[in-house]
């Protein structure tokens, strides 16, 4: 390829930098796209066309027909098909040698060991839950010394960003949270007294309707519970006369959709892809660490670093090892916590995964943990992390215990 | 990815570190709730209840103001904060039939930090403290119980004696409220 058959002048290994081991890292190596929606469609489309040959895509959605505006791999007739299994199925009947996979579930459902396999992650997500699953997922797999790269779009209208996260590296997901836009929700008292929007009616038939009459969880992928919902939302609407009570705003609504812009999802997706090219080939320095774009007022980009949390919950806090005697107490471990120099904590609440172990406050925590204190640590605890924390620090801090 | 080698090599420099296998990882919603929990700092008309031992995401809190109109009142709320904390905020329900403008029948609950001004800076106590706030001061502003937020912003005195005689159970404008006293 003759991309890669000169040296960049920026490139950052130039001692070490061959061409030929470049293009042959591009078709040997596995890639996952996480998410086959907008995003997802670009960043398919454009590894197999730089040269990647090997490829996951997961995602537990179904085609359906308001996709069909930007995803461009998915026709009328794929309505209803798993969008994984579709995506896969085009991009390798239109480009020659390349492999797809497609698993059509939830990134929960698959072991840890299955993303193991993989140089680099690229996600095209658009839930904040799902995006925390992975990015805390390859954090703990960087623990094993196994760090695979995540590059992470994302797109809201006319705004967008991509970043590249070396997990337990750099700032990662978790570090950032702060600037996930939150979802859009409107006053309580307005959805029940006074709507003035078609979005409020919605909201009151979502949020005080459902719970009242039905003792299920609402599902929108279920058409009589989408039904029920625009129904009772547009009466609602009706006897406020309120217009503009839909059924695609119904939905919108109820599962906090942003309208996608086809060309935000290509551009992040494009700058994503370009990323993981350089990372497979070395060619060019990596993006360091985080682009956000801007289309609605006039165009912008702007690239910074994120800094890396020493109390991030995921990837911050390094786990420390406290020695402790097989003989001792609970309370006799606390105590060799707070005379621990590098700790210096006066008041620690401990827990584990699986139970409270000591809370110090509020009063009826620190009762019924009280008699944890007088029983031997090693029956309380075993291999697992134990978490500390402390009122008066900003931090938490992850315990391994190892015995005598 | 010779630049992962690069990096991964000075990380390796820097610190050896200590494993745990990923299954008896804590989720950083429960340290954060840790934190939280444990960093209350409530007045003593304020009690917490954890109900179901070892798990601190569903638990009561009990207020029973000193003063205001619903002096000596016992209110209880259940709180419920999901996997997605602090993103999403605690969610809190009173669970009593109560009359009072900004609660309504079902418990629901109007109060700005607890939907669209949550925001993952903030903490359950910063929840906490407004809703003693919202017991304290009722406000006719953001109604969920429209008659008596009306009552509120007509008739201060007819609103004191509306809640003296909720509160004891019974009945207001044709709708029965719970013995709360
Ligand atoms: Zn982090």
């Amino acid at each position: 390829m003759e991309l890669l058959g000169k040296i960049g002048p920026y490139n950052e290994v130039a001692d070490e930098y061959d061409a030929a081991a470049s293009v042959e890292a591009l078709s040997e190596s596995k890639v996952l796209v996480i998410g086959a929606g907008g995003l997802g469609c670009e960043i398919l489309k454009n590894l197999s066309l730089t040269g990647f040959k090997k490829i996951h895509v997961i995602d537990m959605d179904t085609i359906d027909i308001s996709n069909l505006n930007r995803q461009f791999l998915f026709r009328l007739k794929d309505v209803g098909k798993s969008k994984a299994e579709v995506a896969a199925k085009f991009v390798e009947s239109r480009t020659q040698g390349v492999e797809i996979v497609p698993q059509f579930c939830k990134i929960q459902d698959k072991p840890l060991d299955y993303y193991k396999q993989f140089v680099c992650i690229i996600c095209g997500l658009d839930s904040v839950e799902a995006r925390r699953w992975i990015n805390a997922t390859l954090v703990t797999l960087a623990g094993e010394d196994i760090i695979i790269p995540l590059i992470d779009g994302g797109t809201e209208g006319f705004k967008g960003q991509s970043r590249v996260i070396f997990p337990s590296i750099n700032s990662c997901y978790e570090c950032t949270l702060d600037l996930v836009t939150p979802k859009i929700t409107y006053p309580v008292c307005t959805i029940a007294t006074t709507p003035r929007l078609p979005e409020h009616c919605i909201e009151w038939a979502n949020e005080i309707e459902w719970p009242r009459i039905h003792s299920t969880k609402f599902d929108a992928d279920n058409p009589d519970h989408v039904e029920w919902m625009y129904q009772t939302s547009l009466a609602r609407a009706e006897s406020f006369n309120i217009t503009g009570v839909t059924k695609s705003l119904t939905l919108g609504v109820v599962k906090n959709i942003i309208p996608a812009i086809a060309s935000t999802n290509a551009i992040i997706a494009a700058s994503c892809c370009n990323e993981a090219f350089k990372l497979i080939t070395n060619c060019n320095p990596m993006l360091d660490d985080y682009m956000m774009y801007s289309g609605d007022e006039s165009i912008f980009t702007y690239t910074y670093k994120n800094i890396k949390k020493s109390d991030c919950p995921v990837c911050g806090n390094d786990l420390k090892v406290v020695k402790a005697e097989k003989w001792w107490n609970l309370k006799e471990f606390i105590e060799e916590i707070k005379h621990q120099k590098d700790i210096q904590m006066t008041n620690p609440s401990l827990s584990t995964k699986f139970q409270k172990l000591y809370f110090s406050s509020p009063e009826s925590l620190r009762l019924a943990t009280e008699k944890n204190l007088q029983m031997k640590l090693s029956d309380l605890v075993g291999d697992e992390e134990v978490i500390v924390t402390d009122p008066k620090l900003p931090i938490s801090l992850r315990v391994r215990i190892v015995f005598n | 990815m010779l630049k992962l080698r690069q990096l991964q090599k000075q990380k390796q420099q820097e610190k050896q570190q200590e494993t745990i296998s990923s299954e008896s990882k804590v989720q950083s919603s429960q340290i954060r709730l840790q934190k939280d929990i444990t960093e209350l700092d409530l007045p003593p008309s304020i009690k917490l209840q954890f109900p179901n031992e070892g798990d601190i995401s569903n638990f009561i809190i009990t207020i029973q103001p000193r003063e205001g109109y619903y002096k000596n009142g016992k209110f209880r709320f259940s709180v419920g904060v999901t996997d997605n904390f602090p993103m999403e905020p605690p969610k809190i329900k009173c669970l009593q039939k109560i009359y009072h403008p900004n609660i309504d029948l079902e418990g629901n609950i109007c109060l700005n930090i607890l939907r669209e001004d949550w925001s993952p800076v903030l903490n359950l106590n910063s929840v906490i403290i407004g809703l003693n706030f919202l017991l304290l001061e009722p406000n006719s502003n953001d109604p969920l119980n429209k008659q008596a937020a009306n009552v509120l912003s007509k008739n201060k005195n007819l609103f004191a004696s509306n809640v003296k005689s909720s509160m004891r159970g019974g009945y207001v404008d044709d709708e029965y409220y719970d013995h709360i006293m």
